[in-house]
């Protein structure tokens, strides 16, 4: 039944596994920051009674339901998908990450599907308390849900805890060593902090673009503000985290470190390669700039730290594709390079009273609005890629983990999920453009503005500038 | 308590299937019913009594897949692979219905919202008819050697399987058919109550021809219903499939007395628990037609040559996860319930949840 002319079930499984996963993520990596803005602007109107922020939860919740609902039916393919296409991968460590992903199904999934129809319909139906603790238990489940599939894939990383039976499974046998293995604290803070990033610049990009059209929007202004700050603050903590997670890597997995710096041989005081190319077949690296002992420097941190090469392990144990996992690398720092850069000139220009009026930097601002998902999903290209040929890293072969299945059903399956994720995806996206480029006003309506609440005439809007006022806004 | 664990996690996983058939069942019957109820307002408040839960609902799904890698990873390793086709057809469904609950409000003209309402009917005709179609698959056999799926790629299509497919989709749509009834009124409630009468009849006929089929698809299956002691035990589902029949017409014909008797509730909700007595009794119906599932299976969860107990994780992995299991399933089933109480009560056209 296999068709000759068709790629290998095992590559097109692997691409599928690829597109499937890094168009889902797309939407955590916005919903999980998201979530918790909304959290700190509802409890910013509860606390001051200031309307700009009721406002911006309206108007950022409307973005947050479309988000939440693709990241919700995309993420559903990756919990099938294990077995689906994964099926000799899924039986050897079931036992092992399968009770870490239940918990993530039985402490966030439920959590956040529970509380989010409160959190989008439940406003002025149920008043402001129970809403505000539904809002924060949406916002704890995308954190909760974080923890678990991230602990899972850190241990695809550097697994531990673990013992392997006769006939290969692996079993638990330590769940503390399991959840918290070696990558994990790196990997989920570094993570969790991209995801309040990317946030932080869409949030910024949509304020600048309408403080070019109308610098005096109050909403605009307070959300540009807001990721402002979090751009000038965050994003250089980010990179010392990044260089911590680094570090990690190194230790547990130097043929990836040696693979994103593009270095074949082990050295002393090796030079940072900026830009270059990674030759496969030549095993070396041709160089077009770079700076003398920079790279031992953040490994080693020593002028003549030794760090090591990719010709110290054989052939079959190097990341399979070497070229990818340089160039994601270099994507991701560049690109937190320029968001830490646009953060630290939102410091100089807020103290000179300039913020809101700086075209150029606007216009930055809203060309940065993507770099946050642009720099996630790079990140992820890098450390993913740089685990191969392994799924589970040095125990567990990429084609041993394959599903038996022929490679027209793989081929069929994912013509289907590219061809649905642009239609499906594509419309979401474009309909949050819609909603980008509407400016936040006073008084915004819910999440549901076209509901048949407006059509009927049943407006709600004296309800809303009564709870706007800070009031008792009960059912 | 060790080899005690692949039984409490098989009735876990099949509670947690069955919760996904009953709730994601009305949520999908909805969108079933669509093609019948072609006016935007009934369309607005059929979709809008289940936007507040359809999420949670269907979280049920993923329990049953993240649940099956945990405890049963032999179970997920082959029965995935082998309905892979009809699986990754019902996920790409779910993904149209998924997003068109949000996008079907947000579309700004009529001709995109007629499409919307068109992803979310198509997809929930093509989840459900895959998801009956995985099931008869499952029941009729899954080939396994070495610990992997060892047929084809098209081993799951077969007349039976296609025949629990349509079987699911009517069951679907009277789920929904009587959701309806328990939450809407007036003419939409008259028209979701002739629609369940007819799917009613239609679904008892798809319940007996289904359990006429099974006992002669596996020996297995003929001893299990057929021989003592087990036809003793087994005799009262059939019996009280029809003792619900009988109930669940009846109770149909009381919620049209009522809504006739009672004036429109001016200021309320107008929520009435008996308006959900068809509803329960459906789910009557369901639950009997899945314990009968579960007495031919029995004890395979791979069927015809896996069990529970050759199928199970370790005891370390199944006792990790059940620790919290046996604290956060009834947390969940305590906030979901309490989810679906605030929500109580009749939806009504021209109004949405603010």
């Amino acid at each position: 039944m296999d068709g000759g002319f068709l790629p290998s079930a095992l590559d097109l499984a692997r691409f599928q596994f690829a597109f499937t996963v890094s168009f889902h993520f797309l939407f955590p990596a916005f919903t999980i920051g998201l979530a918790s803005f909304l959290m700190v602007l509802e409890g910013l109107w509860l606390a001051t009674g200031r309307s700009v922020y009721l406002d911006l939860f309206r108007y950022w919740l409307k973005v947050f339901a479309i988000a939440f609902a693709m990241g919700v039916v995309s993420g559903v393919v990756m919990s099938y998908q294990f077995g689906t296409n994964w099926s000799a991968f899924s039986d050897r460590i079931g036992n092992v990450i399968g009770p870490v992903m239940g918990y993530e199904v039985l402490t966030a999934f439920f959590l956040e599907a529970g509380f989010l129809g409160i959190m989008l319909f439940g406003l002025e139906r149920f008043g402001k308390r129970l809403h505000f603790t539904a809002t924060c238990l949406v916002a704890l489940g995308t954190l909760i849900s974080a923890f678990w599939i991230l602990s899972a894939n850190s241990w695809m990383h550097t697994p531990q805890g673990y013992s392997i039976a006769p006939d290969g499974r692996f079993m638990p046998e330590d769940w503390w060593a399991i959840i918290f293995n070696p990558s994990f604290p790196f990997r989920f803070v570094h993570t969790v902090t991209a995801a309040y990033l990317t946030t932080a610049f869409i949030v910024g990009g949509v304020g600048a673009f309408h403080l070019l059209r109308d610098s005096r929007n109050a909403g605009a202004r307070r959300s540009f503000s807001m990721a402002m700050w979090m751009a000038a603050i965050v994003a250089p903590i980010q990179i010392l985290i990044g260089d911590m997670h680094g570090l990690n890597t190194l230790e547990h997995q130097p043929q990836k470190v040696a693979a994103m710096e593009g270095h074949w041989e082990r050295q002393r005081g090796a030079p940072l390669i900026l830009l270059g190319q990674p030759d496969m077949a030549a095993e070396e690296t041709h160089v077009l700039l770079e700076v003398p002992k920079l790279s031992a420097l953040i490994l080693t941190h020593e002028l003549n730290g030794e760090t090591p090469g990719l010709k110290d392990f054989p052939p079959d144990e190097r990341p399979t594709d070497v070229p990818l996992v340089f160039w994601a690398f270099r994507v991701m720092v560049g690109l937190g390079t320029l968001m830490a850069t646009l953060g630290l000139v939102s410091l100089f220009l807020r103290w000179r009273g300039r913020l809101y009026d700086t075209r150029l930097f606007l216009r930055a601002a809203v060309a940065m609005g993507p770099a946050g998902l642009l720099a996630v999903i790079a990140g992820w290209v890098t450390t993913e890629a740089g685990r191969q040929p392994f799924t589970v890293y040095g125990l567990l072969r990429t084609p041993e983990s394959v599903s038996p299945l022929a490679s027209p059903a793989v081929a069929a399956s994912l013509l289907g999920f590219v061809l649905v994720y642009c239609v499906v995806f594509g419309a979401g996206i474009w309909y949050l453009f819609r909603l980008f480029g509407q400016p936040p006003h006073e008084a915004e309506p819910g999440p549901d503005e076209n509901q048949p609440i407006r059509t009927s005439g049943i407006t709600p809007a004296p309800a809303m500038r009564h709870a706007a006022g800070g009031h008792h806004a009960g059912p | 308590m060790e080899e005690h664990l692949p039984l409490i996690w098989a009735i876990l996983i099949a509670t947690a299937v069955f919760l996904y058939v009953c709730m994601d069942g009305f949520d999908l019957g909805l969108g079933i019913l669509f093609p019948w109820f072609t006016h935007k307002d009934e369309r607005d408040v059929m979709v809008n009594s289940v936007a507040p839960v359809w999420d949670g609902n269907e979280t049920w799904l993923v329990l049953g897949g993240a649940g099956l890698l945990a405890v049963f990873p032999l179970a997920y390793a082959t029965i995935f692979p082998a309905l892979y086709m009809p699986l990754m057809l019902m996920l790409l469904a779910l993904i149209f219905r998924g997003v068109s609950f949000e996008m079907r409000f947000k579309a700004h003209s009529e001709r995109a919202q007629t499409w919307w309402d068109r992803a979310f009917s198509w997809g929930s005709y093509v989840a459900g008819f895959c998801q009956g179609i995985a099931l008869g698959a499952l029941v009729q056999g899954i080939r396994v050697e070495n610990r992997a799926y060892a047929g084809g790629w098209w081993d799951w299509l077969s007349p039976f399987s296609l025949l629990t497919g349509l079987a699911l989709l009517v069951g679907y749509g009277l789920l929904g058919a009587c959701w309806l009834i328990w939450k809407s009124e007036g003419a939409l409630a008259a028209k979701a109550r002739h629609m369940a009468r007819r799917l009613g009849v239609a679904t008892l006929g798809f319940i007996a021809l289904i359990s006429l089929i099974m006992p002669f698809l596996q020996p297995a299956f003929f001893q299990r219903w057929f021989t003592l002691p087990w036809m003793v035990l087994a005799s009262p589902v059939p019996i009280l499939v029809a003792v619900l029949a009988w109930r669940f017409f009846r109770a149909i014909d009381a919620t049209e007395v009522r809504e006739a008797e009672a004036p429109r509730d001016p200021t309320g909700r107008g929520f009435r628990w008996r308006d959900g007595a068809p509803f329960l009794y459906v789910l009557g119906w369901f639950f009997l037609s899945y314990t009968g599932l579960g007495i031919s299976l029995w004890p395979n969860i791979v069927p015809p040559g896996i069990s529970i107990w050759e199928a199970a994780a370790s005891p370390a992995s199944q006792a990790f996860l059940l620790v919290g299991a046996a604290v956060l399933i009834p947390t969940i089933l305590a906030y979901t319930g309490y989810t679906y109480w605030l929500f109580r009560g009749k939806v009504r056209v021209g109004e949405g949840y603010h």
